[in-house]
């Protein structure tokens, strides 16, 4: 079997499709890639926020802890999603809890490193700011939705 | 009785015996109606049932292909016609005309991808549609299901999802927009899993029933993905009054949804769906 490298992991995934290979291959260089069982914290609410994952299979929730109620998933990611952007912006700490709830398999991108290469590189930066901002938009638009409780309103 | 062949089917309601009654949900029941004769009802639909003194409720197919002993409709209780026939048992008889109103386009999706995607109640008229597609598989190249509720508890016939989920030649994906504790499946919206969905845009045929506003943002996601909107189908549903078109009452643009539809092509609804208070 031939392994792939980091760069042809990102260059395959949805999030990567607008970004020039050049650009991917800079990026890469802060990717690494990692396994998380079931269960397994990818990331910790009030954690700091160094790293961000792009999912290649498995399934991930968005969760936020309640002292009566445990975890709370608000959202679930699968594989073609990004899980993360506390990295960009200051304080730089995750906003809520990213569990695997199976197996998943990601590649995981150093946010320090990164933000280092958009500063030095800042036409790089501006292309991932805006697929960031796609993704974001995306994000909201689906909790706006979720948010309108369409299946509990009455059909008249 | 065949439905339209007799002008009796339309106007006068036929009283139909409770054989059975299953609670889906907090406040949705199924009903599984006893035929004395064959019924020529398709999938997508309706018959008008009948509260006495109270009116009529337009309530699609639940469960098919058409059998000639039982006819299943699944409702939602929300209201007084509703309610007073949610309140019948088996045993007792429900009352109704039909069927009325055109069908899902299983013929013109044969041999491409088929997409369903239901939310809510929207789920009980894509069953006989889901049952239809899986006792042809061969006549399809992919099929996925997607189905959107409030919370697992609203998840509407339980059975049939768990032996869905199971199948390995059916692409199914249940997603509900709040989790309790315990639950591990998908979380979020149906045009989150949209996303992906794997087909071939220009060979897939999406049909899709739930919430009006869920409707117009899952076929927005299809066209964002390269799916013509002529083939993309909505069941609509409007203030149903005689379900023959003479009244008028659910008109919709130049549309009468009990004559022309139920079932519409996207590309003849797009611009009506953004027009407000239509």
């Amino acid at each position: 079997m031939i392994k792939k490298s980091i760069s042809d992991l990102l260059k395959e995934h949805p999030f990567f499709a607008s970004l020039p290979a050049n650009y991917i291959e800079f990026i890469a260089g802060c990717g690494r890639n990692a396994v998380y069982e079931a269960g397994a914290y990818l990331g910790r609410e009030g954690d700091p926020a160094d790293v961000f994952f792009i999912i290649r299979s498995g399934l991930i929730g968005i969760e936020s802890y309640a002292p009566d109620e445990g975890p709370i998933t608000v959202q679930t990611m699968t594989a073609g999603n990004v899980v993360g952007w506390s990295w960009i912006v200051p304080p730089y700490r995750w906003q809520f809890d990213a569990r695997a709830l199976e197996t998943t398999r990601v590649v995981a991108l150093d946010g320090k490193c990164l933000r280092a290469k958009c500063e030095e590189e800042p036409l790089m930066g501006y292309q991932l700011m805006k697929a960031f901002a796609a993704e974001i938009t995306g994000r909201f638009r689906a909790n706006r939705l979720q948010l309108l409780d369409l299946y509990g309103r009455a059909q008249k | 009785m065949t439905g339209r062949d007799s002008v009796d089917g339309l106007w006068a309601p036929q009283a139909l015996r409770i054989a059975n009654k299953v609670q889906e949900s907090t406040d949705v029941f199924s009903f599984e109606l006893e035929l004395e004769q064959s019924f020529d009802i398709r999938p997508g639909q309706f018959n008008m049932l009948y509260a006495f003194g109270k009116g009529e409720v337009p309530i699609s197919m639940s469960a098919g292909p058409p059998t000639t002993t039982r006819l299943v409709h699944t409702i939602r209780n929300v209201g007084k016609i509703t309610t007073d026939i949610c309140a019948r048992e088996p045993g007792e008889e429900i009352e109704l005309r039909g069927p009325f109103g055109n069908t899902w386009p299983l013929e013109s999706a044969l041999g491409g991808d088929v997409v369903i995607v239901a939310g809510g109640i929207g789920l009980a008229p894509m069953r006989p549609v889901i049952q239809a597609l899986l006792a042809n598989l061969e006549q399809y190249r992919r099929i996925s299901v997607v189905c959107g509720a409030r919370s697992p508890y609203e998840l509407i016939f339980r059975e049939d999802v768990e032996e869905w989920s199971a199948r390995r030649d059916l692409d199914f994906h249940a997603t509900v927009d709040i989790a309790p504790r315990g639950w591990t499946g998908t979380v979020g919206v149906v045009t989150s899993v949209i996303e992906q969905l794997s087909f071939e845009p220009q060979r897939t045929t999406v049909m899709t029933c739930g919430p009006e506003i869920m409707m117009r943002f899952t076929a927005d996601a299809f066209c964002d993905r390269g799916v013509p909107a002529e083939s993309i189908f909505l069941s609509m549903e409007r203030n149903m009054k005689c379900a023959v078109g003479f009244c008028g009452h659910c008109m919709y643009g130049p549309h009468i949804i009990c004559r022309d539809g139920p079932v519409f092509r996207y590309s003849r609804l797009r611009d009506l769906l953004h027009i407000r208070e239509l």
